[in-house]
């Protein structure tokens, strides 16, 4: 007699995938990776494509090192490649691009695992990391007119770009970091397509901007500026490194709201958006763990009940 | 009110207007004496001995149990035993079908007055919820004293069956009439039935049949699966909220299926117990997918037959629904009373497994608001505390985390093994 299968239920699979949900966010990360490219040409394009072909090379790589089943198609390494690239300033040396892209994919996600084991952002770290290292070129930014700017971008928009230019991109910034126009399209397109919650982001935005109101600064080109959006719309987002609860994304939105705001005004470090996202990062498991919705018809008991009743058993 | 989550399924209802045909005789049947939920009963017959049609062959001697009668008249072959699918191992009785079918004497419709008789009649007719877990409807009916309201699920919520919802289409009547008896004898106020949106022939044909029974009120429920849950269908159709380690009874609600209801009735009037049972049968092995009344007992081999399915090309076969059926491995396995559905099915793609990304979808989709990444996480610890505090227990295995994670992790398996691993649990298994 023919032998027959055995499955478990259920027999019937949802059409969502792993790497049709990167391809999404690829896509929705499009919009300001254009207008970069448009802005600053070649030299971005090219380094675009090596920060995000070397994240996917050094992803095949140490899976096949480490004998792990092949994880590069499901493109999370090339959207954490192409983020990176994403943040530096046109002019950096791609060398040390690559060298930035390999830390993010080695050492940051698949040393702790690979894809959702990693408990902070390969990017933003591997952006930290660029920053402390190199100083002078992570500091060097170019206006897409070609007038090259020193110092941190995130205070330049007080004294020189217009609201317009911000909002379009017209502005000195990491390749993809300026366009605000784009990075909102993206997340909208990320939230209409039930990728990404706005819970986190909204929060985030909503929390500094309400503080910067406070504080008495000027309030939309402080939105506007430095990595604040990608890093609200895009890094805040981030399924790996931050809460999968409701309450926990609000709460890790409000709270890189607020860390934004000391640092970008009372730090010393200028890449305050970065710099709170990996801070909170460290804060996804407690924020998960004291948020975890209530199951339906779960009933409580008392602290004092449960442990007389531990005790009786 | 809010609404419990749920996912939209592509409703594959390929049998929706296929009416309800009669399988010709099978040669033999094989009755199980475990097709409830409880204490198996114990054979009353012997190899050799001749039974009739509805005549007891297996009694309950547990209160816990609904005795089983022949669905065929003929000679018992063997009185053998049987796995099932759930691992239990029972004593069979095999019987050989003679062509002249003869009713048993002892069939005779029963003198319905109180409640009491009601629960009695219930119990002698081995009525068990005609879908789902097959517990006993005297237990079910006996749960409370004074139930406040009755709710008929007629939701049938999984993508493939439809046995239900063309009953409901064919006999509203005996539907409506069942749920009135039951409600004339246990003194309850009101009976609500629910039944999905989207079953538009049914909603018309019980809508028409609810005339006059101002108690008895129709339900539309989303077109989200799952409604059929017993949680959930209470929950939508009156608000409340049955919780952990409680039945409906003690929410003094009683939900009984569309088709026990219908039962019950035929039952009052003709006294036949429950020999029959409308399957549906569909998949993409079978040529002519259809809803078929078969005596319980058949082997799935004649029913797929008679559906004309392709025994070749034939790689799974699952008892029961698409979302939570299991696979039968053995064309000889008898239809029980409680299983609604048989789907044959080519090949099953499986999508290939991943690691979890931890994207949530899984939470969103939990009717019960369930964590399954982390019980996944706490199962492959085998951490008990962990399963434990995110209520591994509150899960009904419905799938639809399954269904939507990305990443196709088998959470639903995921589940079902951590429920089994918790030794509470696994205590009452012994009993």
């Amino acid at each position: 007699m023919k032998k027959l299968e055995s499955h478990s239920a259920p027999f019937l699979y949802g059409k969502s995938s792993t790497s049709k949900i990167m391809l999404c966010v690829i896509l929705a990360l499009m919009p300001s990776v254009l207008t970069g490219c448009l802005n600053y040409g070649l030299k971005a394009v090219i380094l675009l494509g090596v920060t995000t072909g070397v994240a996917m090379l050094s992803e095949a790589f140490i899976r096949i090192v480490t004998r792990r089943p092949q994880t590069v198609f499901d493109f999370s390494a090339a959207v954490t490649g192409l983020m990176l690239g994403m943040m530096l300033p046109p002019e950096f040396p791609v060398k040390w691009a690559a060298a930035g892209s390999m830390f993010a994919i080695i050492i940051v996600k698949q040393l702790f695992g690979g894809i959702g084991r990693n408990f902070a952002n390969p990017a933003l770290t591997a952006r930290m990391l660029l920053m402390l290292v190199f100083m002078q070129e992570m500091f060097t930014w170019t206006t897409p007119g070609g007038t090259t700017v020193t110092g941190t971008v995130e205070m330049l928009p007080d004294e020189h770009a217009p609201l317009w230019d911000l909002f379009l991109g017209n502005t000195a910034g990491g390749i993809g970091e300026t366009c605000a126009l784009g990075l909102l399209l993206g997340g909208l397109f990320l939230c209409i397509a039930q990728i990404i919650s706005p819970a986190a982001p909204v929060a985030y935005l909503g929390s500094f901007a309400a503080l910067t109101f406070i504080g008495g600064y000027d309030v939309p080109s402080q939105l506007l500026s430095g990595s604040l959006l990608l890093c609200a719309v895009f890094a805040a987002c981030d399924y790996s490194t931050t809460p999968v609860t409701k309450g926990g994304k609000v709460l890790f939105g409000l709270c890189c709201g607020g860390l934004t705001y000391l640092i970008r005004h009372y730090g010393g470090y200028a890449e305050s958006a970065p710099l709170s996202v990996l801070i909170m990062n460290l804060f996804t498991p407690m924020l998960d763990h004291i948020c975890s919705p209530r199951p339906f018809g779960m009933v409580r008991i008392p602290k004092k009940r449960k442990a007389k009743q531990e005790h009786a058993a | 009110m809010k609404r419990l989550s749920g996912i939209k399924l592509p409703f594959r209802k390929k049998t929706e207007t296929k009416p309800i045909e009669p399988l010709p005789l099978p040669r033999r049947v094989r009755l199980p004496m475990l097709m409830h939920c409880g204490v198996p009963c114990v054979p009353a017959v012997q190899a050799g001995d001749f039974v009739t049609v509805g005549q007891c062959i297996g009694t309950a001697e547990s209160p816990e149990a609904a005795p089983i009668h022949a669905s065929v008249s003929g000679e018992v072959t063997a009185v053998s035993e049987i796995t099932l699918t759930d691992g239990h191992t029972v004593p069979c009785v095999e019987i050989r079908a003679e062509r002249e079918q003869v009713l048993c004497p002892d069939c005779r419709p029963p003198e319905l007055a109180s409640r009491e008789a009601l629960i009695e009649a219930a119990r002698l007719s081995g009525c068990v919820g005609l879908s789902g877990a097959g517990i006993p409807t005297h237990r079910k009916l006996a749960a409370c004293e004074q139930f406040d309201l009755l709710i008929v699920n007629g939701a049938e919520c999984d993508p493939a069956l439809t046995a239900d919802s063309r009953l409901m289409s064919e006999s509203p009547q005996d539907v409506v009439e069942g749920a009135a008896m039951i409600l004339r004898l246990l003194n309850i106020r009101e009976a609500r039935i629910g039944i999905m949106q989207d079953k538009l022939t049914a909603l018309k044909a019980m809508a028409d049949a609810c005339e006059g029974h101002d108690n008895i009120r129709l339900y539309p429920l989303p077109a989200i699966y799952p409604q059929g849950a017993e949680k959930v269908l209470v929950f939508h159709t009156c608000g409340r909220i049955i919780e952990e380690n409680q039945t409906a009874a003690d929410q003094k609600v009683l939900v009984l299926n569309a088709a026990t209801c219908a039962f019950l009735y035929q039952y009052s009037q003709t006294g036949i117990p429950l020999i029959e049972r409308v399957v549906t049968v569909s998949g993409n092995a079978v040529r002519h997918p259809a809803n078929i009344a078969v005596p319980i007992g058949t082997p799935v081999m004649d029913v797929l037959e008679y559906a004309g399915c392709d025994l070749e090309g034939m790689k799974v076969l699952v008892s029961g629904g698409m979302m939570m059926g299991e696979c039968l491995n053995d064309l000889d396995y008898p239809i029980m009373r409680q299983q609604n559905g048989l789907i044959a099915m080519r090949k099953l793609k499986i999508p290939e497994r991943s690691a979890c990304i931890r994207c949530g979808a899984c939470m969103r989709a939990c009717p019960m608001n369930l964590m399954p990444l982390k019980l996944e996480e706490a199962y492959i610890r085998q951490d008990l505390d962990m399963l434990r505090k995110y209520r591994v227990t509150l899960c009904m295995n419905c799938g639809c985390c399954n269904y939507v994670c990305p990443a196709h992790r088998p959470l639903a398996e995921t589940n079902r093994m951590a429920k089994a691993i918790l030794p509470e649990n696994r205590k009452g298994d012994a009993e």
